[in-house]
């Protein structure tokens, strides 16, 4: 009799159940609707008329743009300050352990939250902000009305709101550096200075892979954030592809909303596939 | 000497680092307070004050009282699909990870694409309500947990697999040479051992699934299905002039993540450091 | 007084049929969080329990604009809705495909009271009605202060460019003379909608021939003047600092307080001040978007919401019966006390009380001259574009001229009619 194996497959059974379900199925699914007139009571097959249609959407190409920078922005911000807060809060300061939990306490607050108390913030007549930079002699900007900043200040909020995950994942990944590795490149007489840059972020790699990973797709799908605040506006100008599509569905163009979700499946697929390519080939050990 | 300049210096840093933390990182909380006690004129004004007349209790009540205790029917729902679904990705996440990580073959290609589609691909709405339907779990708070699962899964597998790696292989070859079946292994020897880990997993997903608006306002309407998420969304509107209770409500909704984060923030550093950022 | 008869009798019979065992019931309703359309309601079913001890009501409320669109709908095509839920008349009617979600109300006893006008707003394309009124009809037009007017001795403007030295005026005494409020994007919409009377005043036809798509608003020169007009405002800077994040209930505050001069909105604002600052209701006045020639003005009318039942409801005669009474004398008169009288009830025999607040009694001399009023373009068209308001918001806010955002709005428009399968698009 073949001996069974002790990691039997049924273990992935239940797991696998509820993703191919709730999750694989409506995917593929929503590949067959995104061809069809879609209003919920009857599907109506109409080829690549939705494609079509959601590529000539005038405020696509702004979208895709707008995708981009957020992602980028928000991403590359949530990995540098990350990074740098981490170093700081493992260096032994003073109140180390309540900064740790300060810089995570704007995860804790629900995007929904976070946008309301940011539109009171970021009012442009009485908000705080603007009351403060006036004490300064400064004039502040309308943040979240201006068309040319909005997108900015938006991806301002996220970072506030993101940058202490990062922080997270970072001071887990320094704390699994060895020490080692800093007392030898003391002898050597390297500075601190030298040290972050030979020692810790090299070393810091895998945390730097989750971190760039995560932030990026979580910016390219970015919603929650844009849309507790500006809804996409004024007018388009902070519109993003998940918030472009979101707007078609709410308008009822169900099959034009799946197109477009197709879409955004394929850019994420083009942008971090590739990636997370490289990252691998440049892993050392594994 | 040059130690004690050292600490020195670093009680400097430290005390920069707090003033700056403080008035990025905490300020809007102070801020989400003082509105949240004010009156309703005085919060109209958004000013960055001390109240002048402390209105805490009556903001509560009224907050709590509003649309017939809503607010206390949603506790209890986000309650129980937070519970349900973080146990369930806790369980089936880690089984996964064990198989998947104990037992290299080409399936594992299979679960990788599907960890990675997971995590990529947006969840498309609408098919999705059409399949719940057709399951009946469409409007049930039976159906919303499994979604949450669905969409939380990909990320579990991959923090413990990796963590699993770390847990050597001996500990099991001797269970089982001791005769455990399979499932006793997993829930008597591997599964205490990923403690850490699972900390780290129940803040990270308790966190997102309570704080989630987007997918209960898709998958669960109506009015008995309420989520604390969704009272805020929902009294958006109808607090447009009372500013104090909205803040006040974004106060009490963000209790429960703070409690959970204050009971386990200790031991998430740890997990992460065995799990997520190890290759 | 009939009506008491009848809602007596009504009561006396079920409670007959309660006695021979009929279960009680209770009825779902859906509707939008406004809170003229709450208190409404609520009187409404609290009426009628009082006379119908065997039925209650369970009231939901829903977010209103496109977030209510989606769950309207939503929940129509999953079979989730309640048994009785308020919903725009018109092209968002026509949307829900009447003629297979909602039940037929051409026969119920309540349509005897309702006027034409509305029946046709809620008729589905097989020609049978759908649903029962819902509230007063609205004016779309522009709320003015009325001490402003008072202490810069200023008229009604009967023009655009009457309208435009108005707000000169109102600029040199330092007061908003135009209150914008874009947070709500929405509101954006109204120079371009409320325009409509003058549109249909020089161009008959556009209804039809847009519907047809033959008109378009980038080629007709009376369309696009609502996009002109708020480019205009916008340029001469006539709008609050704030505008970009002002909201609805702001607007109306700031028109009623006197913080600014004009505001162009829906009449239903009305309510509003009311229950938030019901000290100046009495500085409160009203006027239709001034057009190119004063002869030729008119107001632009909206129809009340309607309610309807779901054909898939279980509880549809009790829910019908509920709806007889909504349309009856008394349940008009039970909405006039609960909400107040903001505009006229497309209910026959039922009449405003005399002591309506000025910016009601602004609004009805337009109804009741022949040809003072033309319904908006969603009640007489089944095409709306659904980007109206950021390309509105776009123009107000100086990031797109006129012209450009009536062309785009076309090709918005456009997109609608494709994915609704209209002919000829």
């Amino acid at each position: 009799m073949k001996r069974r194996s002790p990691y039997p497959y049924w273990f992935v059974l239940p797991a696998a159940v509820v993703f191919v379900t709730l999750f694989l199925l409506p995917t593929v699914a929503s590949f067959w609707f995104s061809l069809t007139r879609w209003d919920l009571f009857d599907a109506e097959f109409i080829g690549w008329d939705n494609y079509r249609q959601f590529f000539r959407e005038p405020f696509l190409v702004q979208g895709l743009v707008n995708t981009l920078i957020y992602a980028f922005v928000t991403s590359g911000a949530k990995t540098v300050l990350g990074l740098l807060l981490a170093v700081l809060l493992t260096g032994g300061i003073w109140m180390q352990g309540f900064l740790r939990s300060v810089v995570f306490f704007p995860v804790l607050v629900s995007t929904i939250g976070v946008g309301i108390t940011f539109a009171a913030l970021m009012h442009p007549t009485k908000g705080v902000i603007n009351l403060g930079l006036g004490l300064v002699g400064l004039h502040g900007p309308a943040w979240l009305s201006d068309p040319a900043l909005a997108l900015y200040s938006v991806a301002l909020i996220d970072i506030w709101k993101g940058v202490g995950l990062a922080t997270l994942i970072y001071i887990a990944g320094l704390a699994a550096i060895s020490s080692e590795y800093y007392e030898a490149s003391r002898i050597d007489g390297a500075t601190r200075w030298q040290q972050f840059w030979r020692v810790t972020v090299p070393l810091v790699r895998p945390a730097t892979v989750t971190v760039v990973t995560l932030s990026l797709i979580s910016g390219l799908r970015s919603f929650d954030v844009i849309w507790a605040t500006t809804r996409g506006g004024p007018g388009f100008s902070s519109d993003v592809l998940a918030s472009v599509i979101y707007k078609q569905y709410q308008a009822g163009f169900y099959g034009l909303a799946t197109a477009g979700n197709v879409i955004l499946f394929l850019l994420i697929t083009i942008i971090i596939l590739p990636l997370t390519w490289w990252f691998n080939k440049r892993e050392i050990d594994l | 000497m040059s130690l004690r300049r050292n600490m020195a210096r670093q009680r400097n840093i430290g005390i920069v680092a707090l003033i700056f933390a403080s008035v990025i990182f905490i300020l809007p909380f102070v801020y989400i307070f003082l509105m949240a006690v004010k009156t309703k004129q005085e919060a109209a004004l958004f000013l960055f004050s001390w109240p002048q007349q402390w209105q805490f209790w009556q903001n509560l009540v009224d907050v709590v009282k509003t649309r017939n205790y809503m607010l206390l029917l949603a506790y209890f729902n986000s309650t129980v699909i937070t519970v349900g679904a973080v146990a369930m990705l806790v369980i089936f996440g880690a089984m996964v990870g064990y198989v998947l990580q104990r037992r290299p073959s080409g399936w594992n290609r299979v679960i990788y694409g599907c960890i990675l589609i997971g995590l990529m691909v947006p969840p498309a709405v609408v098919p999705t309500i059409w399949v719940l339907q057709g399951l009946g779990l469409f409007k049930s708070i039976y159906g919303m947990i499994l979604i949450q699962v669905a969409y939380g899964l990909a990320f579990s597998v991959l923090l413990y697999r990796s963590f699993i790696s770390t847990i050597p292989r001996d500990l099991d070859e001797a269970a089982i040479i001791d005769g455990a079946t399979p499932w006793q292994v997993f829930f008597r020897v591997i599964l205490p051992l990923l403690k850490p880990v699972t900390v780290t997993l129940i803040v990270v997903q308790s966190i997102a699934i309570f704080n989630d608006f987007t997918n209960p306002l898709y998958y669960l309407p109506g009015k008995e299905n309420v989520t604390v998420q969704l009272t805020l969304f929902n009294f958006q509107s109808q607090f447009q002039s009372q500013f104090n209770l909205l803040f006040m409500n974004i106060l009490l909704v963000t209790i429960p993540p703070l409690l959970v984060f204050i009971f386990f923030n200790r031991q998430i550093v740890a997990g992460m450091t065995a799990g997520a950022v190890k290759g | 007084m009939k009506t008491f008869t009848y809602s007596a009798a009504l009561a006396g019979a079920i409670t007959l049929a309660a006695g021979m065992a009929q279960a009680e019931v209770t009825l779902s309703v859906l509707i939008d969080n406004n809170p003229e359309t709450v208190a409404s309601m609520e009187a409404l079913t609290a009426a009628y329990t009082a006379a119908n001890s065997d039925v209650t009501f369970d009231i939901e409320q829903r977010n209103g604009g496109a977030d209510g669109d989606n769950i309207v709908k939503t929940r129509l095509a999953t079979g989730e809705m309640a048994d009785i839920f308020n919903y725009n008349s018109g092209s968002l009617f026509q949307a829900l495909k009447p003629q297979e979600t909602l039940a037929d109300l051409t026969a119920i006893d309540g349509q005897a009271n309702v006027l034409d006008s509305f029946k046709q707003v809620v008729t589905a394309p097989d020609g049978t009605v759908r649903g029962v009124p819902f509230g007063p009809a609205m004016g779309g037009g522009i709320f003015y202060n009325r001490k402003i007017y008072a202490d810069l001795g200023l008229t009604v403007p009967k023009t655009w460019d009457e309208f435009m030295a108005n707000n000169a005026k109102v600029a040199e005494a330092g007061k908003v003379p135009v209150i914008t409020t874009f947070g709500d994007t929405w509101t954006s919409q109204l120079f371009v909608l409320a325009d409509y009377y003058n549109v249909q005043a020089e161009v008959p036809n556009f209804a039809a021939d847009y519907t047809a798509n033959k008109a378009k608003y980038a080629t007709t020169p009376a369309a696009m003047r609502g996009f002109e007009h708020l480019e205009a405002v916008f340029k001469a800077g006539y709008m609050n600092p704030d505008f970009g994040v002002a909201k609805f209930e702001d607007g109306m505050r700031m028109v009623a307080t006197g913080e600014g001069a004009h505001y162009p909105m829906l009449t239903f604002g009305i309510g509003t001040v009311k229950q938030n600052n019901p000290d100046n209701l009495g500085d409160l006045g009203f006027f239709a978007q001034p057009g190119p020639d004063a002869g030729k003005n008119g107001l632009t009318v909206w129809m009340p919401a309607a309610l309807y039942v779901p054909e898939a409801s279980e509880h549809k005669d009790e829910a019908i019966k509920f709806l007889n009474y909504v349309a009856s004398v008394e349940g008009c008169n039970t909405m006039i006390g609960a909400a107040g009288a903001s505009g006229p009830y497309l209910i026959k025999g039922c009449e405003l009380p005399a002591d309506v607040p000025p910016a009601v009694s602004d609004m009805l001399p337009y109804f009741q001259t022949d040809g003072m009023t033309a319904p908006a373009l969603e009640f007489l068209s089944p095409v709306k574009g659904p980007a109206l308001e950021q390309i509105t918001v776009e123009v107000g806010s100086g990031i797109r001229p006129a012209a450009d955002a009536a062309a785009l709005y076309d090709q918005d428009v456009e997109k609608q009619a494709k994915q609704l399968g209209l002919p000829n698009w």
